[in-house]
Order: structure tokens, then sequence, then C-alpha cells
């Protein structure tokens, strides 16, 4: 049996869902009044690079253009790729197969770019890059890196002559501890960095020729031995 | 014979004399032969009877070489063998360096005086196991003076699985007693299949196993095979007997990214266990480097080559660690070495450091757990 209270309860539910029902719908009709269709929308044309600096792309840009908006951006996105394919259509069978691999791991949703918090927990700030972009650099990382493994552990990638590669001194890059330079090294008479010594080891005990400082090889090296000693304490100097 | 002659015979005799003097001599007798020399030099104001002055560096201080060492009495010696080992040679047109240094090694070991009673190869006298490698070793090799004794290493192994190297030098596993000690030499470098099913080429399966820290590889092991060879072998010995154990890997586990372990290892311990007098010699870690477990003991041998940084970890606690090699020296942290067997059929290891002073690992050091005859400690041993 319901007793008086309940039923005044029940009743008390019932009228505030149908009060709320229309405010809503009076509010959504107010707010519809405004949208920027209505207004005159001018275009403008504009001439975009995409990162590579050379492909170009011309872009029709409404006035009403909202950056923050998702679908416009993509929109727009994809004419800039475009433009990009064709100027580059030797790489754009490796983009695919990366783009592939990173959407297959690791799909972008609404959800994810606006994930609610449980009620419970505390709110955190908005974060300006998804896990997706992380992944993104973490590929681009792992390319160097792995090109630096090829090269140290190949006696000929480095120019070497005599069969000599860095591993068959430095195992797993061992002995190398990027983490004290730069130092004085008193065999060279000067303060060196890891990419001195390197250097050093391309020239004497495999008997190559140095490479110059911006070399992508020398460069790919430094990261591969690097990336092994990520989380050491810095020792700057130590001999 | 005029005058000069006279003198100059007179100096190669006494000379001679005093070379037959510094051999094996303990700390204090070295002191004792210097002292002389130096006397000899100060009365007579005359040359030295010797073209060097015997010089001794002492580090001193805590674990320095003065502790125990002069304080104990000597252990009496039976002989010496010397080992050369890790040679991984290139055909010489593509590198010489190692060339150069297997041949140093061998100058040494012809240098010694007394000759060693026989010398043993440690394995990995090629890099990539090519014939042409192996041959050259052959011949690097073939100069050594005192009877030599082969053993095989990874790099000489897995291009053609052993088929040239057996060509050129016999059996990989063998034993023979010597001066009333039992020694075996084992191939201890037997890993499983993982070249088939990938269709790796001859080239391709040796390089994998030449890549110290390929993380594809596979551990090594002696094999069941060859345990029960061992057990065979050893069967007819009696557990008084002296054991020497030579193998490539070391008999135990220190670490396995590097291959510096053998996987059946206990395996094999327990099988040299019952024996009284056990020491293990190794190839393959580049390094100084000694172990105790239970009653064998462990030495590890020099390479001519270049010298391994020590793992991360799994080091044994009794090793005294050589310091960190001068990468603008060649020869640095390189060397050969000698080992005295004693009377007792116990060790004492030498390690020749081609550009530092030599180091020895007594047997007493590794039987006290490192209370007596400490070696002077590394100053910079961090890799």
């Amino acid at each position: 049996m319901q007793t008086n209270r309940e039923r005044k309860l029940l009743w008390g539910i019932l009228a505030s869902v149908l009060i709320s029902t229309v405010a809503m719908f009076l509010f959504s009709q107010r707010a519809s009044a405004g949208t920027p269709q209505d207004r005159t929308d001018r275009v403008q044309h504009v001439q975009v690079t995409p990162c590579d600096g050379v492909a170009n792309a011309g872009l029709d840009v409404p006035s009403s253009h909202d950056p923050n908006n998702r679908e416009q951006s993509l929109k727009m996105a994809r004419v800039i790729l475009a433009a990009w394919m064709e100027r580059n259509p030797q790489r754009v069978g490796s983009w695919r197969q990366e783009e592939a691999l990173a959407m297959a791991s690791h799909p972008v949703t609404g959800a994810e770019q606006q994930t609610i918090p449980a009620a419970s927990a505390p709110e955190k700030q908005p974060v300006k890059f998804t896990d997706r972009d992380k992944l993104i650099w973490n590929l681009e990382l792992k390319k160097m890196v792995d090109e630096g493994y090829r090269l140290f552990h190949s006696s000929t990638g480095l120019g070497g002559t005599i069969g000599i590669s860095c591993d068959m001194c430095h195992p797993d890059s061992s002995n190398t501890h990027p983490e004290t330079y730069p130092k004085f090294q008193v065999q060279l008479k000067k303060v060196a960095l890891l990419r001195d010594m390197i250097n050093w080891c391309i020239e004497n005990p495999e008997k190559g020729k140095p490479l110059p400082q911006d070399d992508e090889k020398l460069r790919a090296v430094e990261a591969y031995i690097l990336s092994q000693g990520k989380g050491r304490s810095l020792e700057v100097g130590k001999h | 014979m005029g005058p000069k002659e006279a003198q100059h015979q007179e100096y190669l005799t006494a000379r001679e004399s005093y070379l037959k003097q510094l051999t094996s001599l303990s700390r204090r007798g070295f002191l004792r032969v210097a002292g002389i020399a130096a006397a000899t030099v100060a009365a007579t104001g005359k040359i030295a009877a010797h073209s060097f002055q015997p010089i001794e560096f002492d580090f001193g201080g805590e674990g320095g070489a003065s502790g125990g060492a002069a304080a104990a009495p000597e252990a009496p010696k039976s002989f010496t063998i010397a080992y050369v080992s890790d040679s991984h040679l290139y055909e010489k047109k593509l590198n010489e360096r190692f060339v150069r240094a297997a041949i140093k090694a061998v100058a040494d070991v012809n240098a010694l005086d007394p000759q060693p009673d026989f010398v043993l190869f440690g394995g990995d006298l090629a890099q990539l196991g090519a014939p042409g490698e192996l041959a050259l070793g052959k011949q690097i090799l073939d100069e050594l003076k005192p009877k030599r004794y082969m053993m095989v290493g990874e790099h000489d192994w897995y291009f053609d699985m052993g088929e040239k190297w057996r060509e050129l030098f016999g059996k990989e596993t063998y034993s023979f007693d010597h001066k009333g000690v039992h020694f075996v030499v084992l191939q201890s470098v037997v890993v499983e299949d993982y070249w088939t099913k990938p269709n790796l080429t001859p080239l391709q399966r040796m390089q994998a196993m030449a890549q110290l820290d390929n993380p594809h590889g596979r551990p090594f092991t002696v094999g069941e095979a060859q345990r029960e060879w061992l057990k065979n072998d050893l069967a007819a010995v009696p557990k008084t007997t002296p054991l020497v154990v030579f193998s490539h890997s070391p008999l135990y586990k220190y670490y396995k990214a590097w291959n510096f372990w053998t996987d059946d290892a206990e395996q094999v311990q327990a099988l040299l266990a019952p024996f009284k007098t056990v020491t293990v010699i190794h190839g393959h870690t580049h390094q100084m480097l000694s172990n105790r477990i239970g009653n064998i003991s462990f030495h590890g041998m020099l390479s001519t080559a270049w010298p391994w940084p020590y793992a991360p970890h799994g080091l044994p606690k009794l090793t005294v660690q050589m310091n960190r090699a001068d990468p603008f020296d060649e020869f640095d942290g390189c060397g050969d070495g000698s080992m005295d067997v004693l009377k007792s059929g116990e060790v004492n290891a030498r390690y020749n450091l081609w550009s530092r002073n030599p180091v020895t690992i007594t047997a007493r050091y590794l039987d006290s757990g490192g209370k007596v005859d400490q070696p002077p400690l590394a100053v910079d041993s961090t890799y």
C-alpha cells in the first residue's frame, strides 16, 4: 500500500519533468533563431603550404569558419593531404601503411576527445594532444632508434672498412655512458659531445671517415645510444 | 776472444741466470732479486747485467696487493700452462688489427721462460667462421712453440657447423691427462636450432650467432650428448684426481642476454662436484672474471682482440674487475695469460694484460672467499 507521502513525492517528480521539458523546448527554439546560416557568408581563397614546404593547396575558407569545428577542419586537412600526396607519390604507400597501423591500433573516436569523467573522479584540465598523437610520435621515434640500432650493429653502415661494428665493443650500447657527456676527453684534448666520440670510433677502430655533425646516420646512432640510456641519472663531465 | 767479447759473454751469462731467477717469483722473492740487481749496479758502478730493472707497482692501501700475499707461504707449483683466446680473426686483407694482436700473443707465449707445458687456445679463433679465417688462425697458432690444445667457440662453429674447424684441428670434445691432472675440453656453445625455420643462410646464421646482444639468440648449452660423454669420461677418474675443465662459455650463469651463460650449467657442475679439486677455465667473456661455486673455481680468459664490458648485473662477487680499457690504445684490456697448476691441483691464474700490470688470481683467493691474496682493485671499472 502506498502512503500519502509517497503519492505526493511521485506527483512532484512528474511535474518537474514536465516543466523542464517545456523549458528546454522553448530555449532551443530561441537558440536556433540566430544561427550564422542566416547571415551573408563571405569566402576567402587562401594558399596553404603543408609541412613538407613544397606542395601547395588552395583553400576556400568561409568567414564563418570556426577553427575548432572538427568537421570543417577535417575537410580542409583532406584537401591539404591530397595536395601533398599528389606532390609526393613515392611516399604515399608508406604513409598509408603507417596511417592504417595507427588507425588499427588506436582509432580516433569522439568519445576519446570528450571523455566524461566519472562522477567521483576529480576534474582534469583539458590536454592538447590525444593518445593517437603520442602513438605517432613514438612511431617516428622508433623509426629513428631502429635505424640507429641497424647502423650500430653494421660493420659497413657508418663507413667502417675493417669489419668492426660498434656493438662488438658496446653490446646493448654498454660502456658508452651517454649520460656523462659533455666532458673533457683527454685523448682528444677538448670537451667532447657524444657524437664526437661516435665519430672518433668511426674514424679509428672502424677505419672509416668521420661524418658531418648533422649527418642523419650520426643522429640515428646517437638516438639509439641515448634511448638505451633513457632514465639513467645525468653525471655530466664524469670521466 | 778479445776483452770486449769476454765482457759480452759475461753479460749474456749474467742476464740468462737473472732471467731464470725471475720466473715464478713470489712478491718477496721478486723484491729480493730486484734488490740484488740494484745492489750490484750500485756496488760495481757498471751497467746492470740485464737491460731492464725489475719494477713492481704496488697501489697499496685498502685491498692492495701487499695484504695477505706477502705474509702467507708460497704454494708449491707443479707446472705451468699458457693460453691464447678469442682472437676473432677476419681475413688479413680485411682486418690486420686482430691479426697483429694474435701474433703478439703467440710471441708472448714463445717468450715464456721456462716454456709452459702446453698452451690452450680458448675458442673464437675466427670472427665469422670462414674457412679462410680459420686457416689464417691455424697458420698463426702453428708458430707456437709449446704443444697446443684447441677449443672451439661459436664464432668458429656456426658458419659450417664446425666442419672446417674439425678438419683443421680434430675433435672438439676430448680429455687428456697431464702430470696427474685430468683435463677436459668441451664444446659448450651448443644452441637449439633457430635458423632452419626462417631459412637463414650459413652466413646469416653465423652473423646471428656473432651478435653478442642479439635479442633473438638462444642460450649456450653443453647438451645432453656431451654431458653423457663427460659422465662416462669422468667415471674412470678417481675423485681425488685434480680436474681442469676448459669450456668456451662460462660453465655458470652470469648474464643471459649476452650469453655469458651456459643453460645446463647446474647439470654439468653436478658431474664435477664429486671431485676434490675442480677448476673451470673459459673464454668468451673477454675480461678478468673469477667465480667460485661449491668446490669449483672459475677463471675467464682475456681476448686478444677486444675487451667486453662487464654486464649490467650478475657479476660474480669474487671477480676483481679490470680497469676500464682506454679505447685509444688498441691493446688495452686485451692480452693472454698463464695458469700455474699447483701440487694440490689447484690453479693460480695470471692475467697478462698488455697495457697494464699483470694480475694474478690465486687459488687461495678463491678458496678463502676473497679474504687472502686480494689482487689490486680497479681504480675505475665503471662501464
